[in-house]
């Protein structure tokens, strides 16, 4: 069974972001980038999978600037086999990455891609669901625990989801697309012995033009601003007062 | 060896991420418990940092100095008890075997060390030699296949963790120098060795250093180091340079750990109505804190890039050393003093550095051993 895992390369989530004076963007010149958290797991997730036997190969794939080849190394080191680099200097949004991934998914044939549920620069929370939609493959999202077994010769995927007041779990049918959540797993630190290691796996790198993907962009940013500052709290002389505040002031009740 | 941007910026990340997540949070455990919790200990094996700077065929890292000092600026921004841990494995427990090491001695204990799963320890100290090793007095008489160990090691760093000692002992009674001396290997659990209770420091809780006792212990003929008599002393001292770099680098990565505290709590800290960080006399010793670490990486960077290219460094190591461990006692003066009477309690860790780090102007070489190497290269270049 072969595992594909999106890789994001996004500003480390260290950082405190700074918006350009010019609010076209997020300033990310000579700002620590790493990979998106969601993914780390998802990675995490499909190394395991391959740990225990069940997968048997795991292909880390990203889609952007040369540097996210640094991504696609960082994800071999936790134990992906080999990497695929779709080079693009263009901004990417959610459907044209879908995109891309579908183009590669046709080629390299998973049986399970395995995603973070968002990335934690642009907070889309698309790029999977718009992925399973192109396949026309069973998602599941928000896994918070992950079993795959084969049920009478056809692969099944028990997912369990964390949703609003509890726990959903769903049964689905593979090739399909999986995304994580926080609690999934907790990724491993790469070992140094492996990262060492993980320059000598291969990397491929193709072009969306050699994948026949249009990636223009379909949406407009208009803006980028900093939140409002937080402004000063008031001490309350009682539970009245309080209640009054939020009724009459916050509006909030 | 890694000789690679890319692979070297991730590995870097990683362990700064490792210090930062992992080994930062546990400071006040293991200051408390005067231990390194076991899964931290897993954690560290599993990650590879027993074997930074064993040879890659071997199962290491096999680190050029500059990688290793780069490593070493990273791990040393925590407490001083975990790059403890890890020293004498990547230090002088396996430098000697390295070194001079026979290769039935390499493939039997470099694997061990790679791994962590036996911890080295460096028997060379005793009560009555410290800075002049050479004077040591332990004795081995050989004995048919077998040599006779007796006398009393001090101060050995990992003695209560170790698996393995590279004990220094006298095989040549004649020979009161560093010729008469020889390195053995000698395994825990050999009959006649001992070792003495836990020292209690002053600081560096969680690391552990004992006397290491030896009565009539027999170890075989074929452990010492590389076969011969007479060359372990002057096995330890070839790389001497080595492990005073290393140590330098831990002053400037435990020197910014404390500047780093003292300016979060300087810009705080609020007194006449602002922050402390905005008073000129406070930003005088943020600054000179700042360009002192500044230098002293410099310079630790530059002795390692010329180790590295086989230049000889003896006198820059030790001006690497001295320089750095002086900055680092300095800095953490200068950090209990920004921090204040808050500097002087427990609560922040300022007040633990401020004991951790007094070492580092003792071992691997007092500051004043520092002086006479440099002076005395100076006066031997000078007269050619």
């Amino acid at each position: 069974m072969k595992i594909l895992v999106p890789v994001k390369r996004v500003v480390d989530y260290n950082v405190k972001v700074r918006v350009k004076a010019d609010g076209t963007g997020v300033d990310i010149a000579n700002v620590k980038m790493s990979m998106n958290p969601f993914d780390e797991i998802a990675v995490e997730e499909a190394v395991r999978l391959k740990e225990a036997g069940i997968a048997t190969e795991v292909v880390a794939v990203s889609c952007g600037v040369a540097a996210c080849q640094e991504t696609i190394r960082a994800a071999m080191a936790i134990g992906a086999d080999r990497g695929i680099l779709v080079e693009s200097d263009a901004e990417l949004q959610p459907l044209a990455v879908a995109k891309l991934l579908k183009a590669l998914c046709d080629k390299e044939q998973p049986t399970v891609v395995i995603c973070g549920k968002q990335a934690i620069d642009d907070d889309s929370n698309q790029t999977g669901q718009m992925l399973a939609a192109l396949m026309g493959w069973p998602q599941a999202t928000f896994a918070s625990k992950v079993l795959l077994a084969d049920a009478g010769g056809q692969m099944r995927a028990t997912v369990m989801r964390e949703i609003d007041g509890g726990l959903e779990t769903l049964e689905i049918k593979l090739p399909a697309v999986i995304t994580t959540d926080l609690r999934l797993n907790e990724p491993r630190y790469a070992t140094l012995p492996n990262i060492m290691k993980a320059k000598k796996k291969p990397l491929d790198t193709v072009k969306p033009a050699d994948l026949g993907v249009d990636v223009a962009p379909r949406l407009a940013t208009l803006k980028v601003a900093e939140p409002p500052k937080r402004s000063a709290g008031v001490r309350v002389a009682d539970v009245a007062q309080l209640v009054d505040k939020l009724k009459n002031e916050a509006k909030v009740i | 060896m890694i000789r690679d941007q890319e692979t070297l910026t991730a590995l870097l990340d990683t362990l700064s991420r490792f210090v930062r997540e992992r080994l930062v949070p546990a400071e006040p455990l293991v200051a408390e418990t005067d231990e390194i919790p076991a899964e931290i200990v897993a954690e560290m094996r599993e990650l590879g940092l027993f074997g930074l700077c064993i040879p890659e065929e071997f199962g290491g890292l096999g680190l050029t100095m500059e990688e290793e000092v780069l490593v070493a600026f990273e791990i040393a921004r925590t407490s001083p008890a975990f790059r403890s841990l890890i020293g004498t494995n990547n230090g002088i427990g396996s430098q000697g075997l390295i070194v001079d090491g026979t290769p039935e001695q390499k493939a039997y204990y470099l694997p061990k060390l790679a791994s962590g799963e036996l911890i080295a320890s460096f028997a060379l100290t005793e009560p009555g030699s410290g800075s002049d090793a050479a004077s040591l007095r332990t004795t081995a008489r050989r004995d048919g296949d077998h040599y006779i160990l007796n006398g009393t090691k001090r101060f050995i760093t990992n003695a209560p963790e170790a698996g393995v000692y590279t004990v220094m002992a006298r095989t040549n009674p004649e020979d009161k120098g560093a010729g008469g001396v020889t390195a053995f290997i000698v395994e825990k659990g050999t009959p006649g060795l001992s070792l003495g209770k836990i020292d209690k420091k002053m600081g560096q809780k969680g690391a552990h250093t004992s006397d290491v006792i030896l009565e009539d212990c027999r170890v075989p003929a074929a452990n010492i180091i590389g076969g011969k008599e007479g060359v372990g002393f002057k096995t330890a001292m070839k790389v001497l340079d080595k492990g005073r770099l290393h140590i330098a680098a831990i002053c400037v990565g435990a020197a910014e750990r404390m500047l780093d505290d003292a300016l979060s709590y300087a810009m705080e800290r609020r007194q006449f109505g602002k922050p402390i960080a905005e008073f000129q006399l406070i930003q005088a010793m943020l600054a000179d804190s700042k360009a002192e670490i500044y230098a002293a990486r410099s310079m630790i960077l530059d002795a390692a890039r010329r180790r590295d290219k086989g230049e000889k460094i003896s006198t820059e190591a030790s001006c690497c050393k001295l320089f750095a461990s002086e900055m680092c006692g300095r800095v953490a003066d200068r950090a209990v003093q920004i921090h204040g009477g808050a500097g002087y309690v427990s609560e922040y860790a300022i007040e633990r550095f401020y004991r951790d780090v007094r070492l580092f102007r003792i071992y691997e070489g007092t500051t004043q051993i520092q002086q006479l190497v440099i002076a005395r290269n100076m006066i031997r270049d000078a007269q050619g």
